[in-house]
């Protein structure tokens, strides 16, 4: 992917950003239908390297993004679902799914590619307010 | 925090899903189809009059006007311009918006 | 207070870009800082130099162009999401072998950490999407 390597190398010096800040990423939709999901996690993915505090959030139809076994052959598009098992590796490791979605929609825990923290609804509403910066998807 | 509301509530679970993450005193703000959550006479219009003991509620002129619900509007949402749209921001703190 | 704009739909079909654009007014009329508005997804059609609307109707690309010519406003589109969907610069139009350009003025075409450095730097970051 071309970067704008310039720009984004001015800010290799942590000390320029001062404090951490907290991005939340609210994720409502189900993947495939549209490219939110896909996109949202190419996002995080480039976030990762400027070492803010990120906090991944899957409510309404987003809890589907996480789902186990997708096969995407028939539908011909790429299955990215195996991306989601690689945040780990680059610290990403606060995700979080609304109870409530996921009761809503018969799933449970197990159903997930990933571990996954549940929030019910008061907890998710601490946690977002706790945000500095929330980018919706 | 500043919730931003931008699809009707008939359309979609975007305003439910804002009340379950909202906490009291937070501003919220209907704009573009959202603003029919601010209609009164809908079957709809007791929650959202209901949700102005809980948070500070507005809905955006430019939107009520283009769909010709200026006189609709729930007795309690204040209606206010873009100009008072981006001092709200300004003032409440983190904005989020329930797409 | 600084504020960063993310536009996550085309011109025309959501009104995303429209409340944008005039959210975007309201903060240099109010005397705010409009650090960056970045366009993802469907946005990146802001920036076709190619639309042709009704004469009667509003010009979108063009209104963002007259932004950053006024305003110095930085407007940046995704370079990941422009490349799907065809918005090119002349450099990546000659790089890729394409025999077309149509990125307006006024646009950069820049990576996501643009997007994250807008709300690292900005006091408040407004998305407007679908």
């Amino acid at each position: 992917m071309a970067e704008d390597e310039d720009a984004d190398a001015r800010y290799d010096d942590e000390d320029s950003y001062g404090d951490i800040k907290k991005f939340i990423y609210i994720n409502r939709k189900a993947p495939h239908g549209t490219v939110y999901a896909l996109e949202s996690l190419e996002v995080v993915l480039i976030a990762a390297a400027f070492d803010q505090d990120v906090s991944l959030v899957f409510m309404d139809d987003g809890v589907y993004q996480l789902k186990k076994n997708m096969d995407t052959n028939e539908l011909e598009v790429k299955n990215f679902s195996k991306t989601y098992r690689a945040l780990e590796m680059y610290d990403i490791d606060k995700l979080y799914v609304e109870r409530e979605s996921m009761e809503q929609r018969g799933l449970s825990i197990d159903d997930f590619i990933v571990d996954v923290t549940v929030l019910n609804s008061n907890e998710l509403a601490k946690l977002i307010s706790e945000q500095d910066v929330a980018l919706s998807f | 925090m500043l919730h931003i509301v931008n699809k009707s509530p008939f359309e979609r679970p975007s305003l439910d899903a804002c009340l379950r993450s909202a906490q009291s005193n937070d501003a919220v703000i209907f704009i573009e189809d959202g603003i029919i959550a601010a209609t009164q006479g809908t079957v709809l219009s007791d929650k959202v009059e209901n949700m102005l003991s809980s948070f500070k509620v507005y809905a955006l002129k430019a939107d009520v006007d283009a769909r010709g619900l200026s006189n609709k509007v729930i007795e309690g949402i204040e209606v206010i311009n873009y100009g008072q749209f981006v001092e709200l921001v300004v003032e409440n703190g983190t904005p989020i918006s329930w797409l | 207070m600084k504020f960063g704009i993310v536009v996550h739909e085309g011109p025309y079909q959501h009104q995303a870009s429209d409340s944008a654009y005039l959210f975007a007014r309201a903060i240099i009329e109010g005397g705010h800082d409009l650090y960056r508005v970045f366009f993802y997804h469907d946005g990146v059609s802001n920036a076709s130099r190619l639309s042709l609307p009704p004469q009667d109707d509003r010009h979108i690309p063009n209104r963002w162009s007259d932004l950053a010519e006024e305003h110095g406003t930085d407007l940046v589109i995704c370079v990941a999401a422009a490349m799907r969907r065809g918005i090119l610069d002349d450099d990546m139009a000659e790089k890729h072998g394409l025999d077309a350009s149509n990125l307006a003025a006024g646009f950069r075409i820049s990576g996501l950490g643009q997007l994250i450095e807008a709300g690292i730097q900005a006091d408040r970051l407004v998305v407007f999407g679908d």
